[in-house]
């Protein structure tokens, strides 16, 4: 090795990949991952979340775990943001599709999708 | 993309329970579940619970598994890594509460007071994997060093943080550097001395085993400071994993750079080789080593000249502990004052102990210097098992002594340890009960240390061999109180005479047990009694004919026929045959046989 510059990349290269084992963020999202969640297609959305929210810089601060049955099975796949000092968000039947916006406006602009969610899920099946 | 690491510990005592057999079956379930891609098995170096090993921690979640079997590899990949279902029956709680929800990790009783500077590293990163040690801020304290310090910089902050040998001498590092460093040769070298020989010491290990890049990383800085071009790491052949890791190690950061020639651009090159020994004890005071690594027999030399002057093959040496060492890169990149903010006043730092014997969590710990023993014992180690009595804890292996309870408060560290007759050592600690003879114990490490004499002075070779035939006599039976004073004679004689640190230090163990344990050793003199019932030749089994329902069990059980009596009748015990194995007592279901 040459340089310190040339650590430093390895360094940064490998940071995002062992931060993981510094343990929860504050703020998760976690994935339905019961049998429910996955026959209704929770793995897509659980992996579209694992790799965007490292994609979009937000791993250092977000964390994605995967749960059991939280007994909604009809909404499957079902994602819930904690984010700390705030009311969790439960979005129902997500897709990959839905990742991008969830992100961008809920976790980096503070304003979670509304039409998402279990709330305009259930005003619509009204 | 890699969304849970499981961590699953690859020091030698999970191994051997199996641990390496349980990553290969995750792998295999975690393919067969197509999770591969998703969940990344690391295994790393020691997570210091040993005693419920295997052991294995999930990120992000943090789940702490232990006492984990390969049959579990299933359940735990079909239930927690693909459905986030946490398999409650592994997880680690801690003893004697029923806690519903674990707690976190760092919130454990082990866990909590613990500071890891030396353990930082291990199990948490890949030891064979260069570029996870270089994540965690790896090699970025010799890049500092080689690029914005000099040699004489290098050495102020060693002295200033006041870091003393780990190995068991205390030596300040920094001023032992501050030697080597000032004479003139054409070659020196630097030693990393590997060569853990006490009985239950296993921190040095479980360092090369974690964290091998720590102590590469800190011997190319010792070489800089004192203008050494080439290191050796003089480790035992008993330490296959040990060694296997280094050698990755050492492979690695050659084809990184790392080690070689003109690191950073810097004109410094360093390389590092590392030499086997048989494992001999003798062989880890330093002389012995270096004659060891010279490729003769290892035998001390007297010292001075000292090696920091004339070492190996007569250059200006250092040797330093593997511990001492796994501090040095932090304390570069983090500052001396840091260091030194954390200890005693003259004992700075941290320091690891192996907890074993009598304690409900043993394993590894890492403490600051000044926690009491009260502390290490009871709130990290959990106490001792079955609820029995605190009796004394050994440190200092071979070389040290018994603190007894009274001494419970001490403050650990250099200084108090010597002055209550023990010592740091290299970090062993085993604790005893009410049911170990004191005797017994200074006995068993005298058995080593004339096991272990080299044999080159006679103070060592054949005074500790005296002393063992003294302390046969006392748990024979046979000695007088005369004798105890004459044992005392020698031990102050041998400690004078000897030529190295193994003889000199021997008798430590039998000088204080007798200092703090003397009535036991006048239990066994004069009343020819064991009071914790070990030494054999001072039992009786006797039968208590008011209990005994004459069902002969002990009679079938006795391995030497020694047990007579007539069906329903009460039995005697033939003392003059009585081997003393206790085979009646254990089987006996009427509390009927007694030891005395």
């Amino acid at each position: 090795m040459k340089t310190l510059a040339e650590l430093a990349e390895i360094r940064e290269k490998m940071k995002g990949k062992v931060a993981l084992r510094e343990g929860s963020n504050e703020t998760r999202i976690v994935v339905g991952m019961a049998t429910c969640g996955i026959a209704a297609g929770a793995r897509p959305v659980l992996g579209a979340f694992v790799e965007k929210v490292a994609q979009k810089g937000l791993g250092d601060r977000v964390t994605v775990t995967q749960t059991g049955c939280i007994g909604m099975c009809r909404l499957e796949p079902i994602a819930e943001v904690f984010e700390p000092g705030k009311e969790r968000v439960t979005y129902v039947m997500v897709t990959p599709e839905m990742v991008d916006r969830i992100l961008d406006e809920h976790l980096k602009g503070g304003k979670p999708v509304w039409e998402f969610t279990i709330g305009a899920q259930e005003k619509q099946g009204e | 993309m890699i969304r849970t690491h499981v961590l699953i510990c690859g020091g030698t005592g999970c191994n051997s329970s199996g641990s390496m057999k349980i990553a290969d079956a995750l792998a295999v379930e975690l393919a067969k579940a197509g999770l591969q891609e998703e969940v990344q098995v690391v295994r790393t170096g020691c997570f210091g619970l040993c005693e419920r090993g295997p052991v294995m921690i999930v990120y992000p979640e943090g789940t702490f598994y232990a006492h984990v079997a390969v049959e579990d590899a299933p359940e735990l990949v079909n239930e927690h890594f693909l459905k986030g279902r946490i398999v409650d029956r592994l997880i680690y709680r801690e003893q004697g509460e029923e806690q519903v929800i674990p707690p976190a990790l760092s919130e454990t009783g082990f866990y909590k007071t613990q500071l890891r500077v030396a353990l930082r590293n291990c199990g948490v990163i890949d030891p064979e994997n260069i570029e996870e040690y270089i994540a965690l801020d790896g090699y970025a304290a010799l890049g500092k060093v080689l690029t914005e310090m000099t040699p004489e910089d290098v050495i102020k902050v060693m002295k200033e943080s006041g870091l003393r040998g780990r190995g068991g001498g205390g030596f300040p590092t920094g001023l032992k550097w501050e030697f080597a460093a000032k004479n003139i040769s054409d070659e020196k070298y630097i030693i990393c001395n590997a060569d853990e020989g006490d009985p239950g010491a296993f921190m040095d290990r479980s360092v090369l085993e974690g964290d091998p890049h720590a102590v590469l990383e800190a011997m190319a800085i010792a070489g800089y400071a004192i203008g050494a071009g080439k290191g050796y790491i003089y480790c035992r052949a008993e330490y296959p994993i040990a060694v296997k890791r280094l050698n990755i190690a050492i492979g690695q950061a050659k084809e990184y750079g790392l080690l070689g020639e003109d690191i950073f651009s810097s004109g410094f090159g360093f390389d590092i080789e590392v030499r086997l020994g048989a494992g001999a004890f003798v062989c880890g005071e330093e002389t012995a080593l270096i004659t060891s690594i010279e490729g003769n027999r290892g035998e001390p030399k007297a010292k001075p000249p000292f090696p920091a002057n004339k070492g190996l093959f007569e250059k200006p040496t250092i040797i330093n502990n593997v511990e001492t060492l796994a501090n040095i890169p932090q304390i570069i990149l983090k500052g001396a004052a840091w260091f030194a903010s954390m200890g005693t006043e003259k004992s700075k730092g941290t320091k690891v102990f192996a907890l074993g014997g009598k304690i409900v969590n043993t394993g590894l710990v890492e403490i600051p210097l000044g926690t009491t023993l009260r502390e290490i014992i009871f709130d990290i180690g959990g106490g001792i098992p079955g609820g029995g009595a605190f009796k004394a804890a050994q440190t200092g292996g071979p070389s040290g002594g018994c603190i007894p309870a009274e001494h419970l408060d001490t403050a650990i560290d250099y200084d108090n340890l010597t002055a209550i007759g023990s010592m740091m050592g290299s970090g062993g600690m085993i604790v005893m009960d009410e049911n170990n003879c004191m005797v017994d114990i200074a006995r068993f490490f005298l058995d080593f240390t004339v096991d272990e004499s080299c044999g080159k002075c006679t103070p060592c070779r054949v005074g500790t061999r005296r002393l063992l035939e003294m302390l046969d006599k006392i748990t024979d039976g046979n000695a007088t109180l005369e004798d105890l004073d004459k044992m005392e004679e020698l031990c102050n004689y041998i400690k004078a005479n000897a030529l190295c640190a193994l003889g000199q230090t021997a008798p430590n163990p039998v000088l204080s047990t007798l200092r703090y344990f003397r009535n036991e050793y006048e239990a066994h003199v004069v009343d020819k009694k064991c009071p914790a019932g070990v030494c054999k030749k001072l039992l009786r089994y006797e039968i208590l004919s008011d209990k005994c329902v004459g069902c002969t069990l002990c009679a079938r059980k006795c391995p030497v026929n020694c047990i007579s009596g007539t069906v329903k009748k009460p039995h005697d015990i033939d003392q003059s045959r009585c081997i003393k194995c206790g085979a009646c007592m254990d089987g006996c279901k009427f509390n009927a046989i007694i030891k005395k």
